[in-house]
């Protein structure tokens, strides 16, 4: 840590979902990191991870991206991302697109090892205290693919959730199953998208949540499209709203 | 001709497949109980995943070192009287078994399991020649009687239902007779149709002149061939005949005995979540003149196609599978769209990384595309091959190599562009989630969009939360 109040500083990986779709979970994420103790920043040359690039197969470009976030975020102690995916992306695979380029391989290794998921930072590198926050509510927790198995984000939102006061936690019978989003995945295969979260949206009614929430913009935009179609009333937000007691703004999906 | 190819219509395919009341009815089956009871058993064992480690460890070796063990395989197999014939295409193992069948004159073959007779068209072109193939295993029979190719690689007929099969069975077994009597009224009890199957094929295995089998894994210590089924045909199918054929790949080699126990160990609670299969059988040569039984000949075709080419390449890692089906069982795309979508004999997430190269890229490329990259095949599988890293491999070259259609290949380059050059991309974002808001006015979210009808035809599309950027926002504050 080399900031010289010895507060690590963080910079924030805004993701461009949540930069497009929900600022208030950015917003979110400050506040949560700001109330753990961190300075946080947010280096105005970002953009995306690169990951529809890199899906695609448009192998050029990705590295031509992943250079653009190294260079940005090269300069903080930590780099948080209130996404597994974008984190799985610059933490999981950065580095092997390198493979041939030792300088830039040693720079993404190091980005690698400074990025985080938002609630694995806060639980796993902080050990931040409990959450201040309260909502009355029986939610319940989608684990999205890529947080769950490149980072192993399981219990750490799990954990800061027990923390919120009046909040219940009901889990789905498969809540490690992909919803179906898939980036690109979700319009070029549509239907048998549709016929994935649809599964997915029968077993979170299952549970008798009034509230869905999960980690990563993708999956919760497509469960939300999902449920809204079914004429569902279950609340669709992300985890970072709730733990920062943000839950004022109209859920995903909604107008009220 | 090798199986049909119908991988090119992916799309299609996956849309009639979703409108498949039955089809539907049987996948339940695959998520449901056939998944859960892998993690039971892997569970139960605390050495499972040491276990994996160690069959990755034996198949990385053995493919270093594949031309030896090869060797070594068909000296002992030779020793003990087997032949061993290598076959470099599909085309060159169908005449070969051919041949042989007629060396016995042959009329009627049964058949055990096989994959890799599946993906060389034996079937097809041993009937094209006057023999008569009759599967043996209930499911590949199942099919048989249907006209259709397996949907999965240890299930081939897990796509129908119980009541489709009885269906099949009053159609195809007018006169069946149980114990002289004439069978009572149709049953969809799985026991009974179980019984209807066996005694019809029972005869046919004392008739057949020929017996083929698959083989799950090759001992080069002692030139055995291994098969592993739940029901015990395969062992009436290569014992009774006067000749045994076992059609394998050379990717099936292992060292030893050892190294089959280990893999063993993880096999069954893979694919059936069972601790050990019912039948795991040995074949070690012909029938020698201590023996009752056994066949008089014993041949192993050998079949590359196309295998050797992937050694040293980024695809080596799926001559690790051992054909489990753990990927499939597990994945969301298969569980919704079932194995005859993907068009060709090997279905789901090894099908998707493996088809491409088996029948081409441009032919399979909606396999590798078709997938949400959710990471769960590569986390059951019990031989830790990177399927996804694999399909985006594929994915890659079909970029490179311009076999992704036009529209899509611009629109990702014209997004990468904007991506590189923020203010333009801050700029195409203001405009776009403008016009998403508006269109979201009073809701926050779109009933349809043209553009990604993909989307909204099943789905509402959540308008963004302002007609702000939260970079934008957060500029704003901060100044
Ligand atoms: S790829 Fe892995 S999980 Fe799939 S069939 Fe092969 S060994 Fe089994």
């Amino acid at each position: 840590m080399s900031s010289i109040d010895s507060k690590p500083r963080v910079a924030l990986f805004v993701t461009c979902l949540v930069d497009l779709f929900r600022p208030s979970v950015g917003f979110a994420t400050l506040k949560l990191l700001e109330d753990a103790g961190c300075v946080v920043s947010v280096p105005e040359a970002q953009v995306c991870c690169g990951q529809p690039a890199y899906n695609s197969g448009d192998r050029k470009d990705t590295v031509a991206i992943a250079r653009q976030v190294i260079e940005a975020f090269e300069d903080y102690d930590y780099v948080v991302a209130p996404s597994g995916s974008c984190g799985g992306m610059i933490k999981d695979h950065y580095p092997a697109l390198f493979a041939a380029e030792p300088d830039w391989q040693r720079r993404a290794e190091d980005l690698s090892a400074r990025m985080f998921e938002l609630t694995s930072f806060l639980v796993d590198v902080l050990k931040a205290d409990p959450v201040a926050a309260k909502l009355e509510a029986k939610v319940t927790y989608h684990d999205s693919c890529s947080g769950l198995r490149e980072l192993g984000v399981k219990a750490q939102p799990r954990a800061l959730l027990g923390s919120v006061e009046g909040v219940e936690l009901v889990e789905m019978q498969t809540p490690e199953t992909c919803c179906g989003f898939g980036g690109t995945f979700c319009v070029k295969y549509g239907e048998v998208s549709t016929d994935i979260v649809t599964r997915k949206t029968a077993d979170i009614a299952g549970t008798g949540a009034d509230m869905l929430l999960a980690g990563d913009m993708g999956c919760l935009l497509n469960m939300a499209g999902r449920l809204k179609r079914e004429g569902s009333s279950i609340q669709v937000r992300h985890v970072a709203e709730v733990l920062a007691g943000m839950t004022d703004m109209p859920a995903i999906g909604e107008s009220k | 001709m090798s199986m049909e190819v119908t991988a090119q219509n992916f799309e299609a395919n996956a849309a009639k497949a979703l409108r498949d009341p039955n089809l539907r009815k049987a996948m339940g089956i695959i998520s449901g109980p056939m998944a859960s009871r892998r993690v039971e058993t892997a569970r139960e064992l605390p050495e499972f995943e040491a276990l994996r480690d160690e069959g990755v460890k034996i198949k990385n070796h053995v493919l270093q070192h594949i031309d030896l063990y090869l060797e070594k395989f068909e000296q002992q197999l030779t020793a003990r009287g087997g032949k061993l014939h290598w076959c470099r295409t599909p085309r060159e193992a169908r005449e070969t078994v051919l041949a042989l069948c007629r060396s016995r004159d042959a009329k009627i073959v049964t058949k055990g399991k096989s994959m890799v007779t599946e993906e060389i068209g034996l079937n097809d072109f041993l009937l094209e020649h006057g023999i008569t193939p009759v599967e043996t295993d209930l499911g590949e029979y199942i099919i048989q009687l249907a006209h259709e190719p397996p949907s999965h690689i240890i299930g081939p007929a897990l796509h129908k239902t119980r009541e489709q099969i009885a269906d099949l069975f009053e159609e195809h077994h007018p006169d069946y007779e149980l114990n002289g009597k004439k069978a009572g009224t149709r049953s969809t009890e799985p026991q009974v149709l179980v019984t209807e199957a066996r005694s019809v094929l029972r005869d046919t295995y004392f008739r057949a002149d020929v017996g083929i089998t698959g083989a799950n894994f090759l001992i080069a210590e002692t030139g055995a061939t291994v098969i592993v089924t739940n029901e015990g045909n395969g062992d009436l199918t290569q014992s009774l005949p006067k000749m045994h054929i076992a059609v394998s790949s050379i990717e099936k080699v292992i060292p030893t005995l050892e190294d089959l126990s280990t893999i063993l160990r993880v096999l069954a609670r893979s694919a059936t979540g069972q601790e050990m299969s019912c039948y795991t059988t040995l074949s070690c040569g012909p029938k020698r003149a201590e023996d009752i039984d056994g066949p008089e000949e014993f041949h192993v075709v050998l079949v590359d196609n196309g295998r050797s080419e992937m050694l040293g390449t980024a695809l080596q890692p799926l001559l690790r599978c051992i054909r489990c089906g753990a990927c499939m069982n597990n994945c969301p795309v298969y569980h919704s769209v079932g194995g005859h979508a993907y068009g060709w004999v090997y279905p789901g997430p090894i099908g998707a990384a493996l088809d491409p190269h088996m029948i081409g890229l441009e032919t399979a490329r909606h396999l590798p595309n078709a997938s949400t990259f959710c990471g769960k095949c590569e986390e059951v599988c019990p031989m830790r091959i990177p399927l996804p890293d694999i399909m985006r491999h594929w994915r890659e070259l079909a970029h490179e190599q311009q076999i992704t259609p036009p529209l899509q290949r611009w629109g990702i380059e014209a997004w990468a562009f904007a991506a590189k050059h923020p203010w333009l991309y801050r700029l195409g974002a203001r405009v776009a989630i403008a016009a998403l808001k508006l269109l979201g006015k009073d809701k926050g979210r779109i009933a349809s969009l043209p553009l990604a009808s993909g989307w909204t035809d099943g789905r509402d599309f959540p308008a963004p939360q302002s007609a702000d950027t939260f970079m934008s926002q957060y500029k704003k504050r901060s100044h």
